[in-house]
Parts: C-alpha cells; sequence; structure tokens
C-alpha cells in the first residue's frame, strides 16, 4: 500500500538537474518529514509526488501502479502559498466543495466559519485560506497528503490548528503525511522519520 | 513655516544627544493608530473594513521592537501607515510622533528612504529591470553614493560583482543581504523590517536576523514585523502581539519562558503555548473578520476567561509589570 | 513640547471630491451610452429630407436651425455628421467585434495548441504590431476592393494582435497557476477547468478589448475613407464627409469640418476612456483605488 518513488531525476528543458536518484517512500499512517536547503528541490519532489511533474527518470509508485493520469488523485499536495491555490474570481464555497464536501465536523476543527463561505479570496488572511485548502485536499479518496510548507507563514495557533487535524486524520484514516518544513520543532513533533535531502547530483 | 521646523528640529535634535545613556526618549511614538479602507465587494457595494484598531507602540533608539501577529492580517498596514503609503482608499486617524513630532504626509514623504528605511518582503520590491548597485546607490541620495554601495557591500560580504547583477539572479541570501544594505545605506535611525524571513532556510534567516541585530546595537530603532515568534525572540528586545489589527500586549522577551505564565494577555499565552517547541496546543477559533469586529474586546470570542463585561466594552491599554496589556482579567 | 500632541489625519485628502475609480467609470459609461443612444435614436428618427440638397440654404454658417451649418448643396451638416456617426458606429462596432473573434481564437490556439502554433502565431502578431497601421489598412482595404466590406475586413485584420496577446499571455499563465494544475488532481476535466476556470477570467478581458477596440476601429475607418481607400463616396461617413469639406475649407467655411471632426473625437474618446477604467477595473492592482 506504500506510495513509493525511485530513482527520481528531473530537470527543466535541458538546464541542471534540479533532482537526481531520489528514492523516498511513504506507508499509509505514517509522517514523514522531508528537510534541506532551499533550491534544492524539495518543492519540485512534493509535484512530482504528487503527480503535478512528470519525472525525466525513475517513477512513482502507488501501491506497485502509476498515479492515475485523470480522475481524482488519492495523493493529494497542498502549497506554501494559499492565495495562489485558489481562483480569486471564484467564491470560498466554490473552491472548498470543487473536489468533494466536506462535511461539518472537519469544518469545525479546522475553524472554517459558515460566514467565509460567500466570500472572495482576498477577502480572508492566509491563514483561513489555508484551512480551506487543506480542507479541500482531505477527500475521502485521499490516502496520501503531501504538506510542501504548508504553515510556514502561519502564526502558531493557526499552525497548531492545522496540525492537529492531519494528525487526527492520521490515526482515523491511516493517512500517509510527507512534511516539508524548515521548522526543526515541529518535525519533532510531528513525524515518525525525518530525511534530509541532500545535493547529491549529477 | 521653515522657521518653526527649524525650531522645532533643533530642539528635538539636542534631546537624544541629552538622554543618551538614561532612559531613552522614544524615536517613534505610535498612539491609537486606527486604519480602515472602504472597499468595493462588487458593483457599487461597499464594505467598511478595520484592518488596525487603536494601535499603540513605541519603538526606542538601540532597540528591536518586534511587532508578531498571523499573516494577512494587517502587520504590513501598520509599516505602510508609519512610511506614509497606504493606497488612496485607506483612511487614518491617530497619532504618529518621529523625534516627538508629528509625522504628517509632508514629514513622511521627506524622511522615507532616508531616516526611515524599510527592509521589504522580497526582492520584488526592487525594479527588476535595474541593475542591484544602481538601486542600493540611488538609495544613498549623496555625492559619494558609489562610495557608500561599496561600503555596505563589503559589510554585507556581497561580492564587486553582485552589483551588476538582476534582483532575478539572486540567490535567497544574497537577496536578503541586498535588501538590507539598501535599506542601512543612508543611515536611516529607524528600520523597518517587514517579514523579512519569509520561509527561508534557518541558515538564511539567522543571518539575516543578525544583521538587523546589529543595526540596533548601533543605535538605530528596528522595528521587526513577522510572524515568525520563535524567530523574534532570538533578536528582540520587546515583543508586541499583533492581534485582530491592534497590540494586545507589549512583552518583554523574558516574559516569553516556560508555559507563558509571565504574560499577560490570554491570547498570547495561547500563542506560546501553540508553539510546536512547546505544548502544541491548538485553541480553537479564528481571528474576528476586519468587517465585523466584535464591539467588546477582539479577542472575547475566542477567550477561555471572557466574562460578560469583556463582550461589551473594548479593554483599554493598561501598564503592567514594565510591559502593556488591553484586558481587563490581567494581572 | 506642547505642539507634539496633533493627530494625523490624511481625511482632508478625501473630502475633496475626488471620484474614485468606480465612480469614474460608471460616469465615463454613462456618457459613452448617452452618446451612442443619442447618435443612434438620432440617426433613425432622421428624415431624408434633412439630407437632401436645398439650394436656397447653401454654406451657411451655424444658426440655431442649422447648428454645425450647411454645406455647398444646402445640406444640414448635422443630420450628415449625425447619419456619418452611425454608420461609423455599425462599422466599427462590426470590425471590433470580428477583430476581438480573430484575437481570441488565435490566442487560444497560441496557448494551448504546442510550440509550433505558438511561435506562428507570436511572429505574425509582432509583423502585424511592427507595421505601420495604416498602410496595411490601406493595403488590404484596397486589395478588397474598398467598400464597407474591405473597411470591415480590414480594420478586423489589423486590430487583433495586442488583444491575442494579452489573451495568450493570460491562457498560458492559467494554464500554469496552481489551482488549475490542482483542479486536475482533483478529478476535474479539461472542459470543465477550461469553463469554470478559464473563461471566468477571459471574458472581462474580452468586454474591455471590445471596448477598447471600437474607437480604434472607428478612428481607422474615418482615416482611410478620408483618404479614399475605404467607404464609397455615396455614403455619408465622418470620413468621406471630411474629405469633401477639405476642398471647401479656403473658402472659410471652417464649420464644414470642424463640427463632424468634433463629434467623432468626442466619440471616440468616450469610449477610449470607458475601456481605460474598465481595464483598470479588472486589474486588482488598480481596482480599488
Amino acid at each position: 500500500m506504500p506510495l513509493e518513488a525511485r530513482g527520481i531525476g528531473f530537470r527543466y528543458e535541458s538546464g541542471q538537474w534540479v533532482l537526481r536518484g531520489v528514492d523516498i517512500k511513504l506507508e499509509p499512517g505514517e509522517i514523514v518529514g522531508l528537510t534541506g536547503p532551499s533550491g534544492l528541490g524539495k518543492t519540485t519532489l512534493a509535484r512530482i509526488l504528487a503527480g503535478y511533474e512528470r519525472p525525466l527518470e525513475g517513477n512513482v509508485e502507488l501501491d506497485g501502479n502509476p498515479l492515475p493520469a485523470t480522475g481524482y488523485n488519492p495523493v493529494q499536495l497542498v502549497f506554501q502559498h494559499p492565495e495562489k491555490a485558489v481562483n480569486p474570481r471564484w467564491r470560498m464555497c466554490d473552491i472548498l466543495t470543487e473536489g468533494w464536501e466536506p462535511n461539518d465536523d472537519l469544518l469545525t476543527s479546522l475553524s472554517i466559519e459558515k460566514g467565509w463561505f460567500s466570500r472572495w479570496p482576498n477577502e480572508l488572511s492566509g491563514g483561513e485560506l489555508q484551512r480551506f485548502c487543506l480542507a479541500r485536499a482531505l477527500g475521502p479518496q485521499t490516502r496520501y497528503l503531501i504538506a510542501d510548507e504548508i504553515t510556514a507563514m502561519l502564526d502558531a495557533i493557526t499552525q497548531a490548528q492545522i496540525w492537529h487535524v492531519v494528525l487526527d486524520l492520521v490515526h482515523k484514516r491511516n493517512l500517509g503525511v510527507l512534511v516539508i518544513s524548515h521548522d526543526g520543532p515541529l518535525l519533532k513533533r510531528l513525524c515518525n522519520r525525518v530525511t534530509e535531502l541532500k545535493s547529491e547530483m549529477g | 513655516m521653515s522657521n518653526q521646523t527649524a525650531v522645532s528640529q533643533n530642539t528635538s535634535t539636542t534631546i537624544p544627544e541629552a538622554s543618551t545613556g538614561g532612559t531613552m526618549m522614544p524615536l517613534l511614538d505610535v498612539r491609537d493608530l486606527s486604519v480602515s479602507f472602504v472597499q468595493y465587494t462588487g458593483g457599487l457595494q461597499m464594505r467598511f473594513l478595520t484592518v488596525i484598531t487603536s494601535l499603540s507602540l513605541t519603538v526606542r533608539p538601540g532597540e528591536i521592537l518586534a511587532v508578531v501577529g498571523s499573516s494577512g492580517s494587517g502587520k504590513s498596514l501598520l509599516a505602510h501607515a508609519i512610511l506614509g503609503i497606504l493606497p488612496n482608499n485607506a483612511r487614518i486617524s491617530g497619532t504618529m510622533l518621529y523625534v516627538n513630532e508629528d509625522l504628517t504626509p509632508e514629514r513622511q514623504m521627506s524622511l522615507r528612504g532616508r531616516e526611515i528605511a524599510l527592509v521589504p518582503q522580497s526582492v520584488n520590491f526592487l525594479d527588476p529591470l535595474m541593475r542591484v548597485g544602481f538601486q542600493v546607490r540611488s538609495a544613498a541620495h549623496g555625492s559619494e553614493a558609489a562610495k557608500a554601495q561599496r561600503r555596505v557591500f563589503d559589510r554585507y560580504h556581497l561580492a564587486d560583482q553582485v552589483k551588476g547583477l538582476f534582483p532575478f539572479q539572486l540567490s535567497g541570501g544574497m537577496a536578503r543581504r541586498v535588501l538590507v544594505a539598501t535599506a542601512t545605506i543612508s543611515d536611516a535611525r529607524l528600520v523597518i523590517a517587514d517579514e523579512p524571513t519569509p520561509g527561508l532556510h534557518p541558515a538564511v534567516v539567522k543571518e539575516t536576523l543578525n544583521h538587523l541585530r546589529e543595526l540596533a546595537d548601533e543605535d538605530r530603532a528596528v522595528m521587526l514585523i513577522t510572524h515568525d515568534i520563535e524567530a523574534a525572540l532570538t533578536i528582540a528586545d520587546r515583543i508586541a502581539v499583533f492581534y485582530a489589527g491592534t497590540t494586545v500586549e507589549i512583552a518583554l522577551v523574558a516574559d516569553f519562558t516556560d508555559n507563558g505564565e509571565a504574560l499577560r494577555h490570554p491570547y498570547s499565552k495561547a500563542l506560546w503555548r501553540a508553539l510546536a517547541k512547546n505544548e502544541f496546543v491548538a485553541t480553537p477559533g479564528a481571528q474576528p473578520s476586519p468587517d465585523a469586529l466584535p464591539p467588546g474586546c477582539l479577542f472575547q470570542p475566542n477567550c477561555k476567561i471572557a466574562t460578560p463585561e469583556c463582550a461589551s466594552v473594548r479593554p483599554k491599554e493598561r501598564e503592567l509589570r514594565g510591559g502593556m496589556v488591553r484586558c481587563i482579567h490581567a494581572a | 513640547m506642547s505642539y507634539t500632541d496633533t493627530t494625523i489625519n490624511q481625511s482632508h485628502i478625501s473630502q475633496l471630491p475626488r471620484l474614485n475609480r468606480r465612480q469614474i467609470t460608471v460616469l465615463v459609461m454613462a456618457i459613452a451610452a448617452a452618446l451612442l443612444l443619442g447618435v443612434v435614436i438620432g440617426g433613425f428618427l432622421l428624415s431624408n429630407e434633412k439630407l437632401m440638397t436645398n439650394f436656397e440654404e447653401r454654406s451657411l454658417s451655424p444658426s440655431i436651425e442649422h447648428p454645425f451649418g450647411t454645406d455647398w448643396l444646402g445640406r444640414d451638416m448635422f443630420a450628415r455628421s449625425l447619419k456619418g456617426l452611425t454608420v461609423s458606429l455599425g462599422v466599427g462596432m462590426l470590425a471590433s467585434t470580428v477583430s476581438v473573434f480573430f484575437a481570441l481564437t488565435l490566442g487560444l490556439a497560441a496557448a494551448t495548441m504546442g510550440r509550433t502554433v505558438d511561435g506562428a502565431v507570436t511572429w505574425l502578431v509582432d509583423i502585424f504590431l511592427g507595421l505601420p497601421h495604416i498602410v496595411v489598412l490601406i493595403l488590404i482595404a484596397f486589395a478588397m476592393g474598398g467598400g464597407t466590406r474591405g473597411v470591415i475586413i480590414a480594420v478586423a485584420i489589423t486590430h487583433w494582435p495586442s488583444l491575442a496577446r494579452v489573451i495568450r499571455a493570460e491562457v498560458l499563465q492559467l494554464r500554469t497557476s496552481e489551482y488549475v494544475q490542482l483542479s486536475r488532481r482533483l478529478g476535474r476535466s479539461r472542459w470543465w477547468i477550461a469553463t469554470r476556470h478559464l473563461l471566468p477570467h477571459l471574458v472581462p478581458q474580452l468586454l474591455v478589448g471590445l471596448v477598447l477596440l471600437f474607437p480604434h476601429a472607428i478612428l481607422h475607418e474615418a482615416a482611410i475613407t478620408f483618404l479614399g481607400f475605404g467607404l464609397s463616396p455615396h455614403q455619408p461617413a465622418v470620413g468621406v464627409i471630411l474629405s469633401e469639406s477639405m476642398r471647401h475649407l479656403s473658402t472659410g467655411q471652417w464649420w464644414l469640418a470642424l463640427f463632424p471632426g468634433l463629434s467623432l473625437l468626442v466619440m471616440v474618446r468616450a469610449f477610449d476612456a470607458l475601456g481605460d477604467n474598465l481595464r483598470l477595473l479588472i486589474d486588482p492592482h488598480t481596482a480599488q483605488e
């Protein structure tokens, strides 16, 4: 049942290799931290794991099969900047329900208020938007969550709220999570193990 | 007019000299600042947003005051209000004093970039089509701009070739150093750093924060606006806790210890306890929306110790244990 | 230090009767709509009698009866200008609509159909933007054999490039945006994404493009007609009127060119201002000014 990436290599056009020979494996119910200096391709790896980008070398497999090209992807990615991950011309309720209809329990645990539904994205703060983005990604078919610095720009209370919801789902649904972060104490608090992405390119 | 300003400048410059060493007079004194916006929501429908509500703080020479609050909560607008670069649809009220003198729009314009400098969030604030060296030099306002630029480049370990680069060619750490260099070349007395370390690697964060500390140690006043309380605690002298557009507490860095009992406001305590390195407690609830602020205490809807009085009257700021708090229950 | 405690109050700036972007746009929109309605209704109600020659009232300077004066054949210049404007408006409207259609098709093709198509469209855009407008207009109009059809096609063919470029850029940016890519991962189809995510961004661009192209189309129609490559001299288009009056200007009949020219200018300026303000309104950076 794992999400497994083997020998991943990636570069844009014919530029330098961003990633080369990267292996990473996630089991259900496991929280793995990924850290390492900026510019070493952590975000690119996240995009590859969630099927946003096709690796030039190596492959990503879910339960031994390639990721589905169409339909709801069981591997969902949440981005660092929520304001870029929502259509500015959509109301919040449409953004929230694009993939599935989140139930009230989830909304309450994320402190998402019903009053925000009729609002436009530019009327909410980063922390409020990120709650919507997380709820949107946590549909019943989601089995792995790739969290790319999702709380790096948020205050400590919102961070704690968001991570408690994720931890809860890890226990309830056996969700597997990859946490990409620079925040040492956070990784220590959340993760079963932490991998460091090193520059072993070329 | 010119006579008057000349006189007042004289009086104001003598005071800090006389008082160096003793209790320092604040360089910047913000009292009861409120900022609101009229915004169109669709068609000709308007709504009224109060993004900063009776905010008060002071920054003294030689210290770093960190303003800590969540992103998108209006902290940047505080910086913009001080610099006088708020958009046209903003309404502003309250008092802002710089060296004990009213900070009028005219004064803001003449001080901006000279005595008051901004370290922005990203290189997007630089002109993308202008070489870095030229931009740093143009902030110097002097005949010896080139010399000054070489001096700050030396100071921040920027190689001479860097001046020929365009902003997009800078690496993360280099970009930070260029931004700090641009802010300091003019010998500003007040440096406002607006979220200077957004999602950066810890080493770069540490380096940038150290540069700010150095600036404060040279007797400049530094105001650090950030969402990252842990980063702020490593270099600041005092922390202003920003919530829903106001400062609910101004605490000493030493107050952030153990389980936060030394803190004054229930929000600051919750914030401290929410840190991953502490208890990682998630207090439920979100900040009130700027178009529907509660009539009483702004934190009351989420506060565990709130009483009926909290819901009706907005608490006044008061001195407490060498800091400031806006909570009637604080002791 | 008794004077230190004065309050900062910037509200004196806002107390001036300065209109914000929305109010200006509504005002300009009202003016443009009034002009448009006035010309259309006026042109419709106009009796042909006024356009007829009347040799008893030749070459009269402006008066209450003939606010724009009369020409050398005794025709009322106000009536002729009005009629001319309706012709111009019709031609302009058709030409700019066709132009927007070109821009949309080519912009979308460039952004979605791969590198070869993109390269070809970008090359075409550069060529058209690089060549002097009026020369191309004349060549195309001439090649099409002049007349209304020729003018419409010529104006349409020369005016699409800048809008096509905007649409191409917008679609390219949307396609790589996080929320569009994410929509695919949430199981949404390409068609669903095109109609729900892309369209709401393109419709305002197209509308603004249309409003901005409209005055250009009118102006260029008048220009090539004036130069004799456009509408036939039998139609009372503004370009025809201006071209004819040139021959009589030396006799001191200034009103023959001034008023029709001015009314064209006012019309063009009103729609230009409307388009500009709409453009600023759909741009989030300037929307709240």
